[in-house]
């Protein structure tokens, strides 16, 4: 952590909308904050709404297992998340708040012979595009996590894992306050516990029309660009311009332990998931035990949580790692995630002139932030899709040019 | 989580895989984009709906279930 910033974050918050903004942006998670502060710092485009229903980081910005990292599968993603994870490394210093970002290495294990070959593709690609991941055996494991149990309870054998060197953390809430505390002091108003209602476009004839504002329940808002970065509620946002777009929405649970000190009071410092368990842990700056696994089959917008997942995700950490078993579970919580049939996000302009997304980051989209708010910050300045993110447009569906990358998305 | 296949009875829904009942919305007339839709797009329903559900580690059938995502 750097010593340098200050705790205190001071936000200027908007006591009314304005009548109309140049930007309107739906959702005051991490995408839509990110956009509007690369708006304001990097274009000086200060006209801008950030409109959100609950508060700044009460979705899934604020539940998730914060796990940066860009060891992806496919060469588009893992040049978009090298650049996230490069901003992450920057954000404290960028903005002189902390954000606890801590890079912790990534442990990705496997117990088949299929996973290794996959996992071993994953690390040749990623060394070959400049990003440290190095497969290891389970010897070096063992060195990397002493608590691991090498035979996974006797049924699933550690057979050795991807090490991904540059894997980090970052305090989630924190993520969201430093975007938020930027975009505001260069004027971008962020209107909380308002919720849109509707988006009103103009023209359409032939074409899909053009975005003239949004309806909220404090009324009109004008804008000529309108960004939805709602999530899981995405497809609410899209079908108020009657657009049909590839998301289904599903929950996502996680849950948080008691405090563990290793030998000697050490802490648990990687980041270890196991593929085939489709389960995941790191320790936090507190020293609990924070983990997750699959995201749930049905599909739902429910925030509830279930005792099943909790016995399932406590089930797969214990045969991994059996110190788990003593230790208390705290808290489990849900988020309700925008999964693509890619495993990849959808960004950029759509059919509706002025209307953009931002979605498609399912369980995923966190170590996306900055990378995503910057490129859709630049869309949105000049007019132009950048490179980073050309591939990831609404458009790759009609033209074939899917990103099936599921296996290295995995649900963090 | 139970599931309650008609034909075996209530299962643990890791036993099915989930299915898109296609909505293509009638204003999509052209062909293509009809096969488009079918294919990507979903419709997302937040409230009551029917889905389809295919019982993989079981049956093998395809069945209709009525459920709330809200
Ligand atoms: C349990 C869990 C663990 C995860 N772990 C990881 C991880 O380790 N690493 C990783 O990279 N990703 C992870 N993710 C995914 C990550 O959290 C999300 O992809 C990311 O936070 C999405 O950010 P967002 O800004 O798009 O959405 P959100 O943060 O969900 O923000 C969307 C906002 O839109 C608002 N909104 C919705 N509808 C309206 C409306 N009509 N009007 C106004 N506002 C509206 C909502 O209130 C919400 O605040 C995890 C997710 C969950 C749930
Ligand atoms: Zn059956």
């Amino acid at each position: 952590m750097n010593e340098q910033v200050e705790d205190e974050i001071t936000l200027r918050w908007a006591d009314e909308p304005k009548a109309a903004y140049d930007v309107v942006i739906i959702g005051g998670g991490g995408h839509g904050l990110a956009t509007a502060y690369y708006l304001a710092t990097r274009h000086g485009i200060t006209n801008v709404a950030v409109v959100e229903r609950n508060w700044i980081g009460s979705g899934n910005s604020g539940r998730n297992t914060t796990i940066i990292r860009s060891n992806y599968g496919i060469p588009a993603s893992v040049r978009f998340y090298q650049r996230s994870v490069e901003l992450y490394a920057g954000l404290e210093a960028e903005t002189g708040r902390s954000v606890m970002h801590q890079r912790k290495g990534l442990l990705w294990i496997h117990h088949s012979e299929t996973g290794i070959r996959a996992e071993r593709a994953r690390a040749h690609l990623n060394q070959a595009m400049g990003v440290e991941t190095e497969f290891v055996g389970p010897e070096e494991i063992k060195a990397i996590v002493p608590e691991i149990d090498l035979s996974g309870g006797g049924r699933f054998p550690v057979m050795g894992a991807s090490h991904h060197l540059p894997a980090a953390t970052a305090r989630h809430d924190r993520v969201v306050w430093a975007f938020a505390e930027g975009a505001a002091a260069q004027g971008v108003d962020i209107l909380q516990h308002t919720t849109v209602t509707g988006i009103r476009t103009a023209g359409g004839g032939s074409g899909a029309g053009r975005v003239t504002g949004v309806e909220t329940d404090r009324g009109f808002i004008a804008a000529g660009t309108v960004l939805s970065a709602t999530a899981g509620h995405t497809t609410t946002i899209t079908d108020m311009v009657g657009l049909r777009i590839p998301i289904r929405t599903h929950q996502l649970q996680a849950l948080v332990t008691n405090q563990y000190r290793g030998q000697g009071g050490r802490a648990f410092h990687p980041i270890v998931a196991s593929a085939e368990l489709a389960f995941y842990v790191s320790q936090t700056a507190r020293g609990q035990m924070l983990m997750g696994a699959e995201w749930e089959r049905q599909p739902s917008y429910s925030y509830r949580s279930g005792s099943e997942f909790l016995r399932s995700c406590t089930a797969k950490a214990i045969t991994l790692l059996p110190f788990l078993r003593d230790l208390r579970v705290l808290r489990q919580w849900t988020g309700v995630c925008d999964i693509s049939p890619d495993s990849s996000p959808i960004m950029g302009l759509t059919p509706v002139d002025g209307f953009l997304v931002t979605t498609g980051w399912g369980t995923w989209g966190f170590k996306g932030i900055p990378a995503g708010g910057e490129a859709l910050a630049e869309l949105i300045a000049t007019g132009r899709t950048p490179a980073l993110i050309a591939p990831f447009g609404l458009d790759r569906f009609a033209r074939d040019r899917i990103l099936a990358d599921a296996g290295s998305a995995g649900t963090q | 989580m139970k599931l309650h296949c008609p034909h075996c009875g209530p299962r643990s829904v890791e036993e099915f895989r989930h299915g898109e009942i296609p909505r293509v919305p009638d204003h999509l007339t052209d062909p293509a984009q009809r096969d488009l839709d079918r294919v990507w797009n979903r419709t997302n329903p937040q409230g009551p709906t029917t889905e389809a559900w295919f019982h993989e580690q079981g049956c093998h059938r395809w069945f209709h279930h009525e459920r709330d995502t809200s």
